[in-house]
């Protein structure tokens, strides 16, 4: 670089002496002050280099000298939220189902802790909300196979759905396919329906009637009203648990579907089972 | 400063190429040693002004947080004051929630147009009287003069070597300096926290660390922005200056030297004939004067924050002389121009931009307070559940949840009606309470906050048309006609 300082006789300041194409630079010094906070904030720079993970290498990283890493930190945010929470899930261990609904704080408690446990546990298979899915029970109804109220919810929980233990819910459905013929079983099915809605063969109905006196009433009860007690389903409501269509009916009496739900009593702690119960009986069906 | 970008010439004068004058062996520095500035003492009418200012608001910065305003027993009773952990801003009557921000948005708004007016109109005038740098700045220069002594002295004793006497009056500065800054600092913590309470509190150490940490802040802020940056805040750090200019124009009053009139300037003796002199009498009372160092005679400068003490320091030469006063003075680029080629503009003070500017103060400062005064007491929201978005019930009905906040600013606990208007057939039930299915239900809302309520809405299945059904929650109160409403939708299955 040329360096011909010059004075620039509009401004009357001097140039830097470097020119491009025939433009001249004028030269506006920085203040001394601004120079040196741009020094210190290169040495504080340097300062986290040092303290702080800070330059990468092909396998591991600068460590720094404090030793912070973002899992530590996580880890100790963790400890502190439970130490948090440990007086409350110890006031909910104590504490009965109806004592916990009850208690204005508890139940606040109860419903955020079984909501993000429900969201980790369940909401795979009832969807979130308790929204339900296909084959999976909607648990927001008010239509309940083992029962609604906040002990039954809380032993359903615990023990699972045809799961492998003695205190599990359980109940199976012969399958009829081969005991009835194909005609008593669209019958039957339209008799089914019958019970929920208007609408259907008047005079399947009235064939299957007895069939299903013989066969269905001892479960299912008269009038297909239900019995939670053997977990079977009440067949007069609007709430279907695969589908309101005659094939589907069909072929549940032919092949019954069972779902299996596991025993979260083997995986989750008391507490736990206690707010996902509030929580559950909170979503709308409460009994 | 520097005279670095200052025009020696007049645009008009035919621009000489550029010359070199010398050449340099050197590099020219490109960092800069700061000139110290040392104004002088200066009466006259615009110091008045700026004195009066400077106590008006530092009156006011100091003195609002005691000042007492009844809310009644459960709300704070300090006139000023934003509550931050209680989520609220009080200001005399005025309560505000964090929800009603906008009220404060406004207000920056309406401070900016009002800020773009002035401007337009006088100039920095901002800067140069009511900038709490220029304030405080003042204040500082003001106990410095009072403790080292005017211009002259200082300049003496910063050059001489250290002695005892130097060590007294700097030490007895900064601490002075340093008093005003915790003070400073110290009122500043006052608009956040009940100031009766913070006082004794922060003298015996009980106050939280939030506020040793902010009164220690604004200190250290005031104290090296006062003391020791000063104009270097103006020139270097303010983006105010660096597009003020696209505020002014010809008719803007600015403080400028009387070209034509002061030039050629000279010393002048007692009696000596006039002649080809120009009335400046070149005695530099105004470089002197000056808070940023500039030289006003160069013209228009980016460091010049238009505080008009050298046209109080060149009246009171040009009264000496015997001359007509304001030499210097506000004038506007088109009245200058007028004189020199021998007219008198007259100044205009109504033209486009001051309109288009005063016009968008009022219409800001009327939204303001419109809002103000429509502003409600009580407000609903409603958020729809999304899962699920609805429940398929046994006897076929389908039901909605919804998530309700009441928003209740009295101070007093209020009874509520909910009901859902256009909805026929639908029953509402709240959670948690026992009785269920009623088309209205009664809900009791906290003294002033946020009440949630989670309310399940069914419809029979015969009133569904249709997949999204929109209504309004309405909350009306037993006692009192004030009343709120929330759009919301029904949703159902889409056969």
């Amino acid at each position: 670089m040329p360096t011909k300082i010059e004075k620039d006789a509009y401004t009357g300041s001097d140039t830097t002496g470097h020119e491009w194409d025939g433009i001249r630079e004028l030269n506006t010094p920085l203040p001394k002050w601004w120079v040196y906070t741009f020094y210190a904030t290169i040495l504080w720079a340097i300062g986290l280099f040092i303290l702080y993970p800070a330059i990468p290498g092909l396998f591991s990283h600068s460590k720094g000298v404090l030793g912070w890493t973002t899992r530590d930190q996580v880890a100790e945010q963790m400890t502190a939220a439970q130490a948090a929470q440990a007086g409350f899930l110890d006031r909910i261990n104590q504490a009965s189902l109806e004592e916990i609904v009850g208690d204005n704080e508890l139940f606040t408690v109860a419903q955020v802790g079984g909501k993000a446990a429900f969201a980790d546990n369940c909401a795979p298979c009832h969807a979130p909300g308790g929204a339900g899915r296909p084959a999976f029970p909607v648990l927001a109804d008010d239509d309940w196979l083992w029962g609604g109220t906040l002990p039954e919810i809380s032993h359903t929980i615990s023990f699972g759905v045809r799961a492998d233990n003695d205190e599990s819910r359980f109940s199976e459905m012969p399958a009829y396919d081969g005991v009835f013929s194909g005609q008593e079983t669209a019958d039957l099915a339209q008799y089914v329906l019958s019970l929920s809605r208007p609408g259907a063969d008047l005079a399947a109905v009235e064939r299957a009637a007895p069939l299903f006196e013989d066969n269905c009433v001892a479960c299912h009860e008269v009038g297909g009203q239900g019995n939670r007690e053997l977990g079977a389903p009440r067949l007069s409501d609007q709430i279907w648990l695969y589908a309101d269509e005659e094939s589907a009916i069909v072929s549940q009496i032919n092949q019954p579907r069972h779902g299996k739900m596991p025993a979260w009593g083997e995986r989750l702690n008391e507490a736990t089972i206690k707010m996902l119960a509030v929580y559950v009986h909170s979503l709308g069906g409460g009994e | 400063m520097n005279k670095i970008n200052q025009p020696v010439a007049e645009p008009d004068v035919p621009v000489v190429d550029v010359v070199s004058t010398k050449l340099r062996e050197v590099d020219p520095p490109l960092y800069m040693s700061r000139n110290r500035v040392y104004p002088r003492r200066v009466s006259g009418t615009f110091r008045r002004v700026k004195w009066m200012v400077l106590a008006v608001l530092l009156g006011i910065y100091y003195l609002v947080p005691w000042v007492r305003w009844d809310r009644g027993p459960d709300a704070p009773n300090q006139a000023v004051l934003i509550d931050m952990p209680a989520r609220r801003a009080y200001f005399l009557w005025i309560e505000i929630w964090p929800q009603e921000i906008y009220f404060l948005a406004g207000l920056l708004i309406l401070a900016a147009l009002a800020l773009f007016l002035v401007t337009s109109i006088a100039g920095r005038v901002w800067c140069g009287y009511t900038c709490p740098q220029t304030v405080w700045t003042d204040l500082f220069m003001w106990v410095e003069r009072r403790i080292e002594g005017d211009r002259n002295a200082r300049m003496r004793l910063d050059r001489t070597s250290f002695n005892l006497r130097k060590a007294v009056l700097k030490v007895a500065k900064h601490s002075v300096w340093l008093l005003i800054s915790v003070l400073t600092g110290g009122a500043w913590i006052m608009y956040f926290n009940d100031a009766p309470t913070v006082l004794p509190a922060f003298i015996t150490g009980q106050a939280g660390k939030t506020v040793y940490l902010f009164v220690g802040l604004f200190t250290a802020t005031t104290y090296v922005l006062a003391g020791w940056a000063r104009e270097q805040v103006c020139t270097y750090m303010c983006p105010w200056p660096r597009f003020q200019a696209a505020l002014f124009d010809e008719d803007t009053l600015i403080v400028s030297y009387q070209n034509e009139r002061g030039e050629p300037r000279g010393h002048h003796k007692k009696g000596q004939d006039w002649g080809e002199l120009g009335h400046c009498v070149d005695c530099n009372q105004c470089v002197a004067v000056c808070p940023t160092g500039i030289d006003i005679r160069d013209g228009q400068q980016l460091e010049c924050i238009s505080c008009a003490l050298c046209i109080d320091a060149c009246n009171t030469v040009m009264a000496k002389v015997g001359l007509p006063g304001n030499l210097i003075s506000y004038d506007t680029e088109r009245r200058q121009e007028s004189r020199i080629v021998g007219t008198d503009a007259t100044y205009r003070l109504l033209r486009p931009r001051t309109l288009l500017y005063g016009a968008l103060c009022l219409i800001a400062a009327g939204l303001l307070l419109w809002g103000l005064t429509h502003r409600t007491t009580l407000e609903i929201n409603v958020l729809h559940d999304r899962n699920p978005l609805f429940v398929m019930l046994s006897d076929g009905s389908v039901r909605n949840g919804y998530t309700i906040r009441l928003l209740n600013k009295v101070r007093e606990e209020r009874q509520l009606i909910l009901q859902a208007d256009g909805l026929p057939g639908a029953a509402l039930q709240v959670t948690g309470q026992e009785t269920t299915g009623r088309e209205r239900v009664a809900l009791l809302a906290n003294p002033d906050g946020v009440t949630t309520y989670h309310v399940f809405v069914k419809l029979p299945r015969g009133e569904i048309y249709d997949e999204t059904i929109p209504f309004s929650f309405t909350l009306t109160a037993a006692t009192e006609s004030v009343s709120a409403a929330h759009e919301t939708v029904f949703r159902g299955p889409t056969k």
